[in-house]
């Protein structure tokens, strides 16, 4: 039995689109992409839209004509149903390993090198994982193994292009040179943490495939690009130095935005918007136990009509003592708010973030503490969360947020949420 | 030397004396309860019916094809995607895109799916044509309506 460290990293292939499918068996060779909050981009792609050369984010009125060519299926995000089946991922993924992290919606890193042998080695296991997930939530995956998370998603990588390695690839089970000439054959832009971004800089100093990368100096890595490189040269090498992460970190802030299903140009209006995206954002930030320090609130027109006059502004207000108060943040933003916006302007979309966080516990006590906290807010916050968690996000808001939300977003063809509203059940005759 | 105390000092004017609650914890003096070794969370209808989570799915029934299992139009059923489908078992399939509730019959090279109600006639599957099961149904839930 093995010692050394053992990744797996096992990424649902298509995800949104493999969620949808698993209740609409009748999609299963259709076309289809799925679009982002508002209806805006494709952010998944069944293998048929990929194969017709539709890249990702791309904006779906760009592609209306190539969608009525091939009767491409467009629906709206179901964000409900793709956390619930991300869960039932999971669940089956803790049983293969203890040692799990939850990297995205759609991917998962496992620890694998004390319990591979129980499954007949780490090739054997990846096949096992595939098909138990398949089986048990009907999604497909892939699965990619190595001796540090770069390599592991690099595995990935080829289990998911390589029709050879049938969804699972073991880079243990590889021969040096066979590895190596994969290496060779990979742009150096798919490698985890490089990207598109860092690709041509890279290509000046002559690196261009994940071979190159992996050759180049460590130590020269550094000098040029900064600690981050250094670390993904060595996990190319196999030398481990980026742990499993099984807690998520609190977040150092939180974001909360959307674009308007129709523009919006009265104040009134953006302040309901801007207002119930605090109440979202308030609601996580007392999730993880955290207190916020200043509130950011930005506008934006819409990028796509060049033609009509554009603000797009941001500020951020400091809070006079770190809060979790829904109310004392939904004041600050749309004093923000106030201060940012002018009239005569079509806004599509605002948002706020609320930073410089720290944990409740640990404040700092303020001569105006008996200004910024309300006795009773604490006592308010909880039955408002304890509301909302049981009758349905939003339902107990401030008055603030608004009633009627005409700029809520537009999400015209979600699918049904089919695992977790009774009144949405699939239906079987 | 002055030194800062705790105790509550009578304040000018009538003031109301403000109440500080230093414990809030109750201590009850007297007979504990003798049940408080035996409480146990009530039922929960989840720990019944679902053996899987991460597999169990439910759909709602339409239509009386399968009234003689007892299966009503209207009723819930709990699927679940683990179980390997056998012989005699109520399943969830995938027929022409579609979903359908019957009975699995595998027996002597016959493959079918059988309805309880003679006015449906039973899907035969012929060599070659291949049967998807979506799950297995290991439950029924029926709520009545609300009396008033």
């Amino acid at each position: 039995m093995s010692t050394a460290p053992q990744f797996a990293l096992v990424d649902v292939n298509n995800f949104y689109v493999s969620c949808e499918r698993v209740f609409q068996p009748a999609l299963a060779h259709v076309p289809m992409v799925v679009l982002s909050n508002n209806d805006g981009c494709a952010v998944a792609r069944s293998n048929e839209v990929k194969a017709l050369g539709v890249k990702m984010g791309v904006p779906w009125f760009k592609m209306k004509d190539l969608a009525a060519k091939h009767g491409i299926r467009a629906f709206s995000s179901n964000y409900t149903l793709y956390g619930d089946m991300s869960n039932r991922v999971a669940m089956v993924l803790r049983g293969f390993s203890p040692q799990l992290e939850i990297y995205s919606i759609d991917e998962a890193f496992l620890r694998i090198e004390t319990v591979a042998h129980l499954h007949g080695g780490p090739g054997a296991m990846g096949q096992q994982i595939r098909s138990r997930v398949k089986q048990w939530t009907g999604l497909p995956v892939c699965v990619g193994v190595g001796p540090s998370k770069t390599l592991a998603k690099l595995a990935n990588h080829m289990a998911k292009k390589i029709p050879v390695f049938d969804g699972v690839c073991d880079l243990h089970a590889l021969s040096r040179p066979e590895r190596l000439a994969h290496m060779a054959n990979i742009d150096v832009s798919e490698v985890w943490g490089v990207g598109p971004q860092l690709a041509p800089r890279l290509a000046e100093m002559g690196i261009r495939s994940v071979l190159d990368l992996r050759n180049a100096s460590p130590k020269a890595m550094r000098t040029h690009f900064g600690v981050v490189m250094e670390r993904v040269c060595s996990e190319l090498r196999g030398i481990p130095c980026l742990a499993l992460e099984e807690v998520a970190p609190s977040r150092q802030q939180i974001m909360s935005s959307r674009s308007f299903g129709q523009s919006v140009e009265a104040l009134g209006e953006l302040s309901e918007a801007v207002a119930s995206y605090v109440g979202r954002a308030a609601e996580k930030l007392r999730q993880q136990g955290s207190v916020c320090a200043a509130v950011h609130v930005f506008v934006q027109c819409n990028p796509f009509r060049p033609e009509e006059p554009q603000n797009n502004a941001g500020t951020t207000v400091a809070l006079i003592a770190p809060s979790d108060d829904t109310l004392a943040l939904t004041a600050a933003a749309l004093q923000g708010l106030k201060s940012i916006y002018r009239p005569g302007f079509r806004y599509k979309k605002a948002g706020i973030m609320l930073t410089l966080l720290s944990d409740k516990g640990i404040q700092q006590g303020s001569l105006f503490d008996a200004v910024a906290e309300h006795p009773r807010s604490a006592a308010l916050m909880s039955a408002m969360d304890q509301v909302n968690r049981l009758y349905g996000r939003g339902m107990l808001r401030t008055g603030a947020s608004g009633t009627q939300q005409r700029w809520s977003m537009r999400s015209e063809n979600r699918s049904p949420r089919f695992t977790t509203r009774w009144d949405e059940l699939p239906v079987v005759r | 030397m002055q030194t800062l105390t705790q105790t509550p000092v009578k304040m000018p004017d009538d003031a109301p004396a403000c109440e500080v609650r230093l414990i809030s914890h109750r201590i009850s003096a007297g007979f504990p309860s003798p049940a408080s070794d035996y409480v146990e969370d009530g039922l929960d209808l989840n720990d019944y019916l679902v053996r899987n989570k991460a597999a169990t799915f439910m759909f709602t029934v339409k239509g009386d094809s399968m009234t003689g299992a007892s299966i009503e139009d209207g009723d819930k059923v709990v699927v679940d995607r683990s179980q390997a489908p056998q012989h005699n078992d109520i399943v969830v399939a995938v027929v022409d895109g579609e979903y359908t509730i019957k009975r699995l019959f595998m027996r002597g090279g016959t493959v079918e799916l059988r309805p309880e109600n003679a006015a449906f006639s039973a899907i035969r599957f012929a060599e070659g044509r291949e049967l998807e099961v979506w799950g297995v149904v290991v439950g029924v839930v029926r709520r009545y309506p609300a009396k008033r």
